[in-house]
């Protein structure tokens, strides 16, 4: 049976890899190389990169730092941050990233995503999204979050299917950096509505918020940073304690 | 040994060069006929669709190369897609080594595509993949499949049953990515270089 994923997610800025707390006040964890090194022993079943800074302070790309982890891990590792062109796209999966993800760069000409998926496969497309419930209805943001836009996220979605994404990649603003657990309804939903496989992110607090995220927000992968950045949960006991709760896993 | 990675225009060349870096052999990636078939083993990966690959290989000659390829070759992914006769991705025509088609997985409830992620896989009797992966999980990554068939070294199941390893003479394949597969990846890997 396919497994459901557990994705630890490195968000980076200058090289170093840094968790933010509803997207603000950053807290070092570590260097991204050595950091996936450690996490494909540990159990991973795949590693996301997020360069929180390359939006907003145009930072220069990610292809040096995917270079090297492409050269140390052997398991599957995706790239995002300030992604903007289909030159970009080349650079990275040229640099040995297996997938990339692409969001404000998407909202703002979404043709980017068909274009991208013509040129290298939807398969190594990610589009990933951020969203919050303001007053029942759920809005995508883009810039890390910071800027509000009038798009519905379940419209939303459905069109990056249309376009081309490979994968969604939901994450909730109101749950991330709560520990309160996922966004399990809306995350039902996009999974419901969806065709391409949807990866839960914001909320991670405990093992049961995972197996939550699989059973009723029908999510094929969960991702999460700070409770795997700081040893709160352990990936081989979540491993386990999802296997034992009947959900199709890899277990190493 | 001598190890060629064929050079063509399939996105993940770069990830079979590190991990056969990582197992500490040497090799070349190359499109010359004379370096692929002097090499001790030969690597067809591939990332991408046959649609745009396909007349690559043809108008670079390289279909015939790999036909004329006698020793070990193995075929990953859409590598593995291509040796077979022809895939509905594009209705193309492919190599023909394998005389099976490549089909776009039918949409079933439930069911997401691509079949992206782990699953585990079932060694066929006499599989050419080691015993001590038997049931574990490696690394997926397509919305076609090859049919199973007579040439099945390992099965997989996803809305139904197909192949997952193959082979046939020196033609070796696998539909899972060996490469991004974690330690057991590796150990398939170092099994077909060993051959």
């Amino acid at each position: 049976m396919l497994g459901k994923r557990i994705i630890p997610c490195l968000d980076i800025k200058d090289g170093r890899t840094v968790k933010g707390i509803q997207f603000e006040n950053l807290i070092d964890a570590g260097d991204p190389v050595e950091l996936a090194k450690a996490y494909s022993r540990l159990g991973a079943d795949e590693l996301v990169f997020l360069d929180i800074s390359a939006t907003n302070e145009k930072r220069a790309t990610l292809a040096k730092i995917a270079e090297r982890i492409a050269q140390v891990l052997n398991i599957p590792f995706t790239v995002g941050g300030g992604i903007n062109s289909i030159e970009d796209v080349k650079r990275l999966l040229e640099a040995g990233a297996d997938k990339v993800s692409v969001n404000s760069s998407i909202v703002k000409r979404p043709d980017l995503l068909n274009e991208l998926a013509a040129e290298f496969g939807s398969q190594c497309i990610v589009a990933a999204v951020d969203a919050k419930c303001i007053e029942g209805t759920w809005l995508v943001h883009t810039h890390g979050g910071k800027k509000a836009t009038d798009i519905q996220l379940y419209d939303w979605v459905i069109e990056l299917e249309k376009r081309g994404a490979g994968e969604i990649l939901f994450t909730s603003m109101n749950n991330d950096g709560t520990k309160s657990g996922f966004a399990n309804d809306a995350l039902n939903y996009v999974s419901e509505h969806c065709n391409i496989p949807i990866i839960a992110s914001g909320g991670a607090g405990t093992m049961q918020h995972f197996l939550d995220a699989f059973k009723l927000g029908k999510v094929d992968a969960a991702l999460a940073a700070s409770v795997f950045h700081f040893e709160e949960i352990e990936i081989k006991k979540l491993k386990e304690f999802l296997n034992n709760h009947n959900i199709p896993i890899r277990l190493t | 040994m001598k190890i060629v990675i064929i050079k063509y225009n399939s996105g993940n060349v770069k990830s079979v060069a590190n991990a056969l870096e990582r197992l500490g052999w040497s090799y070349s990636i190359s499109d010359n006929e004379t370096e692929i078939l002097a090499a001790d083993k030969v690597i067809l990966p591939g990332v991408g669709s046959a649609s745009s690959t396909m007349p690559f290989l043809t108008n670079k000659g390289l279909d015939q190369t790999i036909k004329k390829v006698q020793q070990p070759l193995l075929g990953i992914c859409l590598g593995m897609q291509l040796l077979c006769s022809h895939t509905e991705e594009g209705n193309t025509d492919a190599l023909g080594i394998f005389n099976v088609s490549v089909k776009k997985f039918p949409f079933k409830q439930g069911y997401k595509i691509p079949h992206m992620g782990w699953n585990s896989i079932q060694l066929s009797e006499g599989s050419w993949l080691p015993s001590s992966v038997q049931n574990k999980s490696v690394y997926f990554v397509h919305s076609y499949y090859v049919e199973s068939n007579q040439w099945n070294a390992a099965t997989s199941d996803y809305i139904q049953p197909f192949s997952v390893a193959m082979k046939k003479d020196n033609f070796y394949a696998t539909q899972f990515h060996p490469e991004k597969s974690g330690d057991i990846g590796e150990l398939i890997l170092k099994e077909f270089l060993s051959l």
